[in-house]
This record gives structure tokens, sequence and C-alpha cells, in this order.
């Protein structure tokens, strides 16, 4: 099978499911209620796969290995850390909290200057030890999630009660009115990381090769990691961190798809990440009756196969 | 010298940690017995204290011993599943029995779960410092998800949050009682320490001393995981205390087992201490969980060792 029918194939597998989603059990007198709560999921869970997708992938690209994506590395962790030190220096009453999208910007703007940093401090060394710089992520991460619980508890029980509420996203409490923001925005970092495919072909030949190719690897770094933060601050919104489903999808892809163009890689790594998540909301809706969350499973599953590839040590 | 320093200050904070709380508490109120203070000294103070000092030195040397039997700096309880695992025994209980009563179950999946984690190192021919502790967290992240799907299943995520979350508040008289198997645990391997050690140099190195490898092996693994497992059933998880503690211990006094037992329970014991006095100061009146500071400070002292272990190599 080419690449080209293999992404044909995720497509029409892909409509199939959207469509058992959106039309289970619709008949003509519900079909305005149900849809009215089933569309703006089934959107927020698509962007998010597309988004997890992309900024992975490039992730992986500028970081010129398989396995380490942005939240292995701590960055939706991040997020959550950024959006409740907003909570605690401005009040949960401040406009910075209460409009969704001011909310949003400044979270996002505050989280790409952290970000930089973050980036900088793992990469500061050139050629680092990969196995380290993934145990310093994890860690990393967990100490973000620590701190962002520790904050909480330290907030008053009122901002507490109304953050609670607002900020723990999940695949069970996708949030919906983030929906019409995060739409340009994803769309608009796609398509700048999408232009990027030529110059992230060269780069994944490796940095030095690149830079003798006329490419200008730390400009080329900088702006797929701003890129790569918006969207992760697009998808933990929507959805909430998902430890290990970047690595998932990643590297399904590269598994199935033999080309090695961004092109390709890009579109078929989106297909999947969407057709995981369709699939796997599909089987918590009407195999396990919703007695259980999608986040749980896909952590099962990527944690399973990312022992399974250290092991196997495909990973040196 | 420094020995000395270590004991004087664990006893000045241990004196601290009865006299800081809520409830006002003074000598002269104890000595006259206002307002029932003795029974507050008593019933809520001492046994505080005690656990504290109970489940730091013993998770400590739990993170000792394991460093030794898997042969890694960066092995601990909650680097190798045992917590996670514990956490499933616990979830089983609650199942099956109804209440978390079966104490059997949190142990016998403890001891499991750490064995896998040792077969699961074993497997594996090089041995890489951080290559072992990944391995471990995403083992235990597994077995973390899985309990996750059951507990969500049988809608007892919250008993086993609110079992995992480490607090000292909620210990009273009568509470804390079992922690008191860090007592013998600690003297049983001060007194084993030599073979553990020889374990600790290598396989073949133990076999070649007429060790019995396997044998060593498992006890220390029982060792480690009955007490990380008492730990997390009276108190809650403090990660990474049984990590850092026994790397700065190292760090400053060598690698002899035997003599660094009693150092890394004091060190350990003091950690948790200052932590808990942290967790009721910061928000006074309300505390915070102490699970919370030592995983934030830990996490930040083990992203300091393996950075610094990095450079040195370099």
């Amino acid at each position: 099978m080419t690449d080209k029918k293999k992404i044909y194939l995720l497509l029409i597998i892909n409509s199939a499911f959207l469509v058992l989603l959106l039309g289970k059990g619709l008949t003509f007198d519900n079909y305005q209620f149900f849809l009215s709560l089933r569309i703006p999921k089934v959107i927020a869970i698509v962007l998010a796969a597309i988004a997890i997708a992309l900024s992975s992938l490039a992730f992986q690209t500028i970081t010129s290995n398989r396995i380490l994506t942005p939240s292995v590395m701590g960055f939706d962790s991040l997020y959550l850390l950024t959006q409740i030190i907003i909570v605690f220096i401005c009040g949960s009453m401040s406009v910075f909290y209460l409009n969704p999208y001011l909310n949003f910007a400044v979270c996002t703007v505050t989280m790409m200057l952290f970000s930089v940093v973050l980036f900088n401090f793992y990469f500061r060394s050139g050629s680092s030890n990969l196995l380290l710089l993934l145990l310093v992520g994890i860690i990393l991460g967990q100490v973000f999630g620590n701190l962002t619980s520790m904050i909480a508890m330290m907030l008053s029980p009122n901002e507490f009660a109304s953050l609670q509420a607002n900020m723990f996203a999940s695949f069970n409490h996708v949030k919906v009115e983030l929906i019409y923001i995060s739409l340009p925005v994803i769309a608009c970092a796609a398509f700048f990381l999408f232009k990027m495919h030529q110059t992230l072909n060269v780069l994944w030949l490796n940095h030095e090769n690149a830079t003798s190719l006329g490419v200008n690897v730390k400009a080329t770094n900088r702006q797929v990691l701003l890129l790569s933060t918006i969207l992760i601050a697009v998808s933990t919104a929507l959805v909430g961190p998902v430890l290990f489903f970047g690595f998932l999808v990643t590297n399904l892809t590269r598994e199935w798809i033999q080309s090695y163009q961004h092109r390709t890689l890009f579109i078929a790594c989106v297909l999947i990440a969407v057709c995981t998540l369709l699939i796997g909301q599909f089987v918590i809706e009407h195999i396990f009756k919703f007695q259980t969350t999608l986040s749980v499973v896909i952590n099962f599953v990527g944690g399973a196969y990312f022992l399974r590839l250290l092991l196997k040590k495909q990973i040196m | 010298m420094k020995m000395i320093y270590l004991y004087i200050s664990l006893v000045i904070l241990s004196i601290a940690s009865l006299f800081i709380g809520v409830s006002e508490l003074s000598i002269s109120a104890l000595s006259n017995n206002e307002n029932g203070a003795r029974e507050l000294l008593f019933n809520s103070r001492v046994p505080r204290l005690l656990a504290i000092l109970l489940a730091g030195s013993g998770l400590s040397l739990a993170g000792l011993v394991m460093q030794q039997i898997s042969q890694n700096k960066f092995a601990a309880p909650s680097t190798s599943g045992t917590v996670e695992c514990a956490m499933f025994g616990y979830l089983l209980s609650l199942i099956f029995f109804g209440d978390g009563g079966s104490l059997w179950l949190p142990f016998g999946c403890g001891i499991l779960g750490t064995f896998i984690f040792i077969k699961l190192i074993d497997s594996i021919q090089f041995k890489n410092a951080v290559f072992v502790p990944l391995i471990g967290i995403i083992w235990g992240n597994i077995v973390e998800s899985m309990v996750i799907f059951i507990a969500y299943k049988y809608d007892v995520l919250q008993n086993l949050s609110g079992w995992t979350t480490a607090n000292f508040a909620n210990l009273l008289q009568g509470d804390y009682e079992l922690l008191y198997l860090a007592i013998p645990i600690a003297i049983f391997t001060y007194f084993y320490a030599t073979r553990i050690s020889a374990v600790g140099i290598g396989k073949s190195f133990a076999i070649n001393l007429g060790l019995n490898y396997k044998k060593v092996v498992m006890i220390g693994v029982v060792l480690v995981s009955v007490m990380a497992v008492t730990v997390v059933m009276i108190v809650g998880q403090l990660p990474f205390l049984g990590l850092i503690i026994p790397n700065i211990v190292s760090y400053f006094n060598g690698d002899n087992l035997r003599k660094n037992i009693p150092l890394t329970a004091a060190l350990g014991a003091i950690v948790v201490l200052v932590c808990d006095l942290l967790s009721r100061v910061i928000i006074y009146p309300y505390e915070l969980p102490i699970s919370m500071i030592i995983s934030t400070l830990g996490g930040i002292v083990f992203i300091y060792l393996l950075l610094k272990r990095e450079s040195h190599d370099r």
C-alpha cells in the first residue's frame, strides 16, 4: 500500500467514525438536542487531535529524535501552572480569568515565554543525553503538576471552587466555549507549521547537515517551538493534559508511513490522531458506557508502548 | 562532627514540631494541664511527631536498600512502581472486601510490583543510571492508569486519592502504630547490611563471595516494599524522599552502607520534619498536604542531582 492509499484509508475510517459518533441513536425528534451536544464535543476532540499531532511531530523534528514530545517534557503541565499563577496573582474575579478569550491570550503568551526558557534549559548543551532529558522532562512535568495543586490549595476556598470547575478540562469535560477561539488559532498555527514542511525535511537530517544546506537552525527552532507552544496551549485548554498521546500517534505514524516528507507525515499524523481519539471516544461511550475516561486508556496504551520501545532499545 | 549537628537539629526540630500548631501549647500550660493541654500533646502532637520520624527514616532506608539491590543510584520505592502496586492492592481490598482493611493485599501487591521491576531491569544488559528510574516511573505510570481505570469503574477514585495524599494532620493516637515496623526493619537492615552491599556491587561478585544472590535480593525486595507500603498506607505518598536522602548522604559520607544507615534515617526524619513544619506554616491556620511540598522540593533536588552527575561525566 502506498502512503497515499493509506491516507485515503484513514480518511474513510475517520469519516465513518465521525458519522457513527454523531449519528448513533439519532431520530427525527431528538436530533436537534443530540446534535447540539455532540457536535461541539466532536469538534473539540478533532481540534485537540490536530493540535497534539502537529506540535508533537514538529517538536520531534527540531529535537531530532522520535521520543520527546511536548507533553512528556512537561509543557502541558506548564500551561496549567501558568493558568493558576495568573489566578493567584490577579484573583479569580479579574478579567484575566473571567473572560475566556483574554485568559487564553494571556496564558498562551506567558507560556510562550516560559517555554523558551524551558527549551533553552533542556537543550543548552547541544547534544545532550536523550534519556537524561526524558527523565528530567518527566520529573519537571510532575513538579509543575504539584506546584499547580499546591497553589490551588493556597487559594481561598471560593477561588478554588470556581477554579476547579473551570480549569481542569478532560475528555469528559471538554471546554466547549473555547472552540470558537481555538478554531482560528489552530488554523493559523497549523498553516504556518505546514508551510515550513520543506525546511523541516532538511532539519530532520540533523542540525549540522541542515546548517550546511542553508537552513537557519536557530531561527527555525524558535519558530517551530513558538507555534508548537500555541498548539499545546490550545489542546491543553480544550481537553487537558494527555501524557503519552503525542508520543503514541507520532510513533504510529513513523512506523506505518514510509515517507520522510513532512508534508505526508503531518497529514498522516493528524489523521491517525483524529482516528485514535474518535475510535477511543466511541469505545468509551458505547462499549464501556462512560465507565472510564479516554485519557486513562490512552495513558495505559501509550505507556505500555513507550516501555516496549524503551526496553527494545529502539530509542538509543 | 557533622553527625552531631545532624542529631542536635533533629532534636530541636522535634521539639519545635510538638509546639507548633493551631492550638496553643506552652510549657506552663502543660505543667498545669490547662485546657486539656496534655491530651492535645499525647493524642495529637506526639503521635504526629512519631509518625513523621518513623515515616521519614523508614522510607529513606527503603530507598537506600533499593539502590543497593537494583545497583542504581536513582532507584527508590517511588521510582520503581512499588507505591502504585500497593495502590492496586488497596483498590482490590476496597472492591472485594468493601474496606481498605485487608492489609495483606497492599503488602502483597507492593512486593510483587517491586519484584517485577527488579526482574525488568535485570533483563536489560546495560544498567544506565538514568535508564532504570525512567523504566520504573513509566512502569508506575502504567500500573497507576490501570488503577484509575478500575477505580473509576467502581467509583472509589476519591477514597484512593485521599489514601495516597500524604498528610500528617489527621494522625491521632491509634492511627500510626503500624509505622513502628520501621524499627525492626531498620535493625534488621543494619545487621544484614554487609550482604546487601555485596549484592550492590554486582551479581557475579556477590555469587563469588558465596552469597545466595537471589535470596538476598528477595529479602531486600521484601524489606523495601513492606517499609514503603506501610508509609503509603498510614501517611500517604512521599515521593522522591527515598531517592534523594541516600544520595545526599553518600555524597558527603561515602558509600559504607552500615555507617550510612543511622545517618540516612536521621536525615530522612529531618527533611520530613522540616517539610511538615512548612506545610503547617505556609497557609496558617490551614495546612497543605505534605506530599505536595515534598514532591516539589524533591523533584527539584532530583533534577539537580541528575544534571550534576551528567556534568561530572563529561
